[in-house]
């Protein structure tokens, strides 16, 4: 997914070719948004101020949506998104563990981005892998009994995998 | 003649390999003349066998517990099937896991193609709907009134009641909604339906739309689910195709069109009026009820909104008859209930049973214990907002009147095992955390008294004043149960309270003592 940023006028093409098929109506405000985060990483102020003008609403209503949900980001985070499920039935077989050595192994807390902006580590609540757990989602693709080495592996593919556009 | 092979495609089979075991079963077919057909069936929620393959044999099909891609080649015995494979089987649906469930809403999983409809119908589906379409829409909700069927979303309210509202409130437009914003962690019934067998909740949207005059109908599915998004989608388009969707339901008067809109990232969704304000492309903000959203739901219109289960299962209501349906279960609990054997247990997965099962011969009996080896010490029945059971109550039967009745409840049936490492002050604090961090943040007790019970809950865990931390700990949990607006700040009291009760050691007895 490229997300370097785009000039002012390309953003704008792209927002037009994302709402196109989408009628104006208050329920498809989240399809579109949704539609903005994968295709540009985010969703900027800009995106902010066209969904406004596109749907008739107000730019704090749709920043208002846009900050609840946790899908959403106003920033762009790294190339590739890990996420740790930290919620109870993987904390009853080690997250809390994992994450740790998730943490020490990449050198950045969760919910944040490694330094060379490749990966975003942050933690999730349940993936519905429940009894394979602890459950690691990288991109579309969840995986399960994810013991440290198996993470440092995955870890490595993704950073390698998804190189810059 | 081709030997058919079958290879989960869901997301707890495929979390652990079983695209890679396809591909190499495909491999070794190829390279060494074997005839294969493989099939990606959904998953019959064994997790612990997965990946689990399965052949076709004349006695029926044989199974292969966790195989791994690197070793595809020792499950065959020139055209068939090696029984002295250490993975081997025998025929799945013998086996004792599968053979002592009692499988209704989940009895296709596994068994067929999830987007095949050929496979749906020989497999008995479409039965409901056929059955709604020759009767009136009083009868429909007169059936699912007397199954006794209760939202198997975690309140248990009964759905012929809910049904019957929307059906005799007077609108032009209203619709079906399908709550799949399955949050809670420890349960994954909603994921399996909606990846192993897609056209049941379809089937059931339809049944219910009949039900009370709606023509619409949206699934809300969060975004952790991408699987049975993708499942969900393709399922809808080829039932449109076939004309089970659409302007006429399979040839009649009536108009269905169902569309998948996906969460995003917010637990508080999976609460009804908080998801309904989603829907309508706004923060999930709780709503107060009244007006019920039976009566005053999507855009203000009447709106049927059920759990993912409760509207599968109404197929199965309409197709056995309501007394049938009503005939399996326990007291007012009735039909059977999908749990969810997750967290540390040794054979985890979907176990569907008539309710009644004790937690003991559920997670002993099925589960076979702690994958740890070490004794279980809690366990943790129907997701966060759930109690944590000390193994003094693990012999109550799985029902909504036994759990109430000790302070606890079934919720959406998920079922989190620990063992004796378990801190449950750690537990008691991240129920707080949880809830702080999901907030809707309409309601004060909620907004507020999650992120104080953190503090006090942190203050007890370094025993810093812990008779006053104790007391107030005790009086925020009343404020929150008594003074919430929804389940959220509501029920995150459930779990602390079992922890004060049953645990109260790991948060009173001296630091560096054994709290067990």
């Amino acid at each position: 997914m490229p997300h370097h940023s785009l000039e002012a006028h390309e953003e704008l093409a792209v927002l037009d070719e994302l709402l196109v098929d989408l009628a104006p109506d208050a329920e498809h405000l989240l399809p579109f948004l949704h539609r903005v985060q994968e295709r540009l990483g985010h969703v900027s102020p800009a995106a902010i101020r066209y969904a406004a003008h596109a749907f008739n609403l107000s730019r704090a209503e749709v920043f208002g949506v846009v900050t609840f949900y946790g899908d959403f980001r106003e920033a762009p985070a790294g190339d590739t998104v890990v996420q740790l499920c930290m919620a109870e039935a993987c904390q009853a077989v080690g997250c809390r563990e994992l994450a740790a050595h998730a943490e020490r192994s990449l050198g950045v807390p969760l919910g944040t981005t490694t330094g060379d902006g490749r990966l975003h580590l942050e933690a999730v609540y349940c993936l519905g892998n429940c009894a394979l757990g602890p459950s690691v989602r990288i991109a579309d693709d969840i995986h399960g009994r994810v013991t440290a080495a198996v993470f440092d592996r995955l870890v490595a593919m993704a950073a390698t995998t998804r190189s810059i556009p | 003649m081709s030997l058919r092979v079958y290879v989960p495609n869901d997301t707890a089979a495929c979390s652990v390999g079983a695209d890679a075991v396809a591909h190499a079963i495909a491999m070794h077919g190829a390279m060494h003349g074997v005839h294969v057909t493989i099939v990606r069936n959904g998953s019959r929620g064994a997790a612990w066998m997965e990946p689990l393959v399965e052949m076709h044999t004349a006695d029926g099909r044989v199974g292969f517990a966790n195989v791994a891609a690197d070793d595809v080649a020792s499950l065959f015995a020139g055209e068939g099937p090696n029984a002295q494979h250490p993975g081997y089987i025998g025929l799945v649906a013998e086996h004792a896991w599968f053979a002592h469930q009692q499988r209704l809403t989940f009895k296709r999983a596994g068994l067929i193609d999830p987007l095949s409809l050929p496979e749906y119908e020989a497999a008995g589906g479409l039965m409901g709907l056929r059955r709604a379409l020759a009767i009136s829409p009083e009868a429909i909700v007169a059936e699912v009134t007397t199954s006794g069927l209760r939202g198997r979303g975690g309140a248990a309210f009964p759905a012929g009641i809910k049904w019957n509202t929307v059906r005799q409130a007077v609108s032009v437009t209203k619709y079906v909604v399908c709550n799949a914003d399955e949050g809670d962690s420890g349960t994954f019934a909603d994921r399996l339906l909606m990846e192993a067998d897609p056209y049941q909740l379809i089937e059931g949207m339809i049944i219910a739309g009949l039900a009370v005059g709606a023509t619409r109908g949206l699934i809300y599915v969060r975004s952790e689910y991408p699987r049975a998004i993708r499942t969900l989608r393709e399922a809808i388009v080829r039932a449109e195709q076939a004309g089970i969707l659409g302007a006429s339901v399979l040839g009649s008067a009536h108009r269905f069109d169902l569309v998948v809109r996906v969460g995003a990232g917010a637990y508080i969704c999976g609460e009804e009026t908080a998801l309904l304000e989603s829907l309508e492309g706004k923060r999930g903000m709780v709503r107060a009820k009244p007006p019920l959203p039976a009566l005053r739901g999507l855009f203000g219109q009447p709106t049927v909104i059920n759990n993912v289960l409760t509207l599968a299962a109404a197929t199965d209501v309409l197709a056995l008859g309501g007394a049938a349906y009503a005939a399996l279960g326990l007291d007012r609990s009735k039909g059977t209930m999908p749990f969810q054997l997750a967290g540390n247990v040794a054979r985890g997965g979907l176990v569907e049973a008539p309710f009644g099962l004790t937690l003991r011969e559920l997670v002993f009996g099925f589960g076979g214990g702690s994958r740890s080896g070490r004794p279980l010490r809690a366990i943790q029945v129907g997701g966060p907002l759930g109690a944590y059971l000390p193994e003094s109550q693990w012999d109550t039967p799985l029902a909504y009147e036994s759990f109430a009745a000790i302070g606890a409840m079934l919720g959406h049936g998920g079922v989190v095992c620990f063992d004796d490492t378990v801190d449950m002050a750690a537990q008691a604090e991240f129920a707080m955390a949880f809830c702080a961090h999901e907030s809707c943040g309409k309601c004060t007790p909620c907004r507020i008294g999650s992120t104080r019970g953190v503090e006090v809950i942190q203050r007890l865990r370094r025993r810093e004043e812990s008779r006053k931390q104790w007391t107030l700990l005790e009086e925020l949990c009343e404020t929150m149960e008594l003074g919430s607006l929804c389940a959220l700040g509501g029920l995150t009291p459930m779990p602390v309270r079992s922890v004060m009760t049953h645990f109260s050691a790991d948060l009173l007895a001296p630091v560096g003592g054994n709290p067990a």
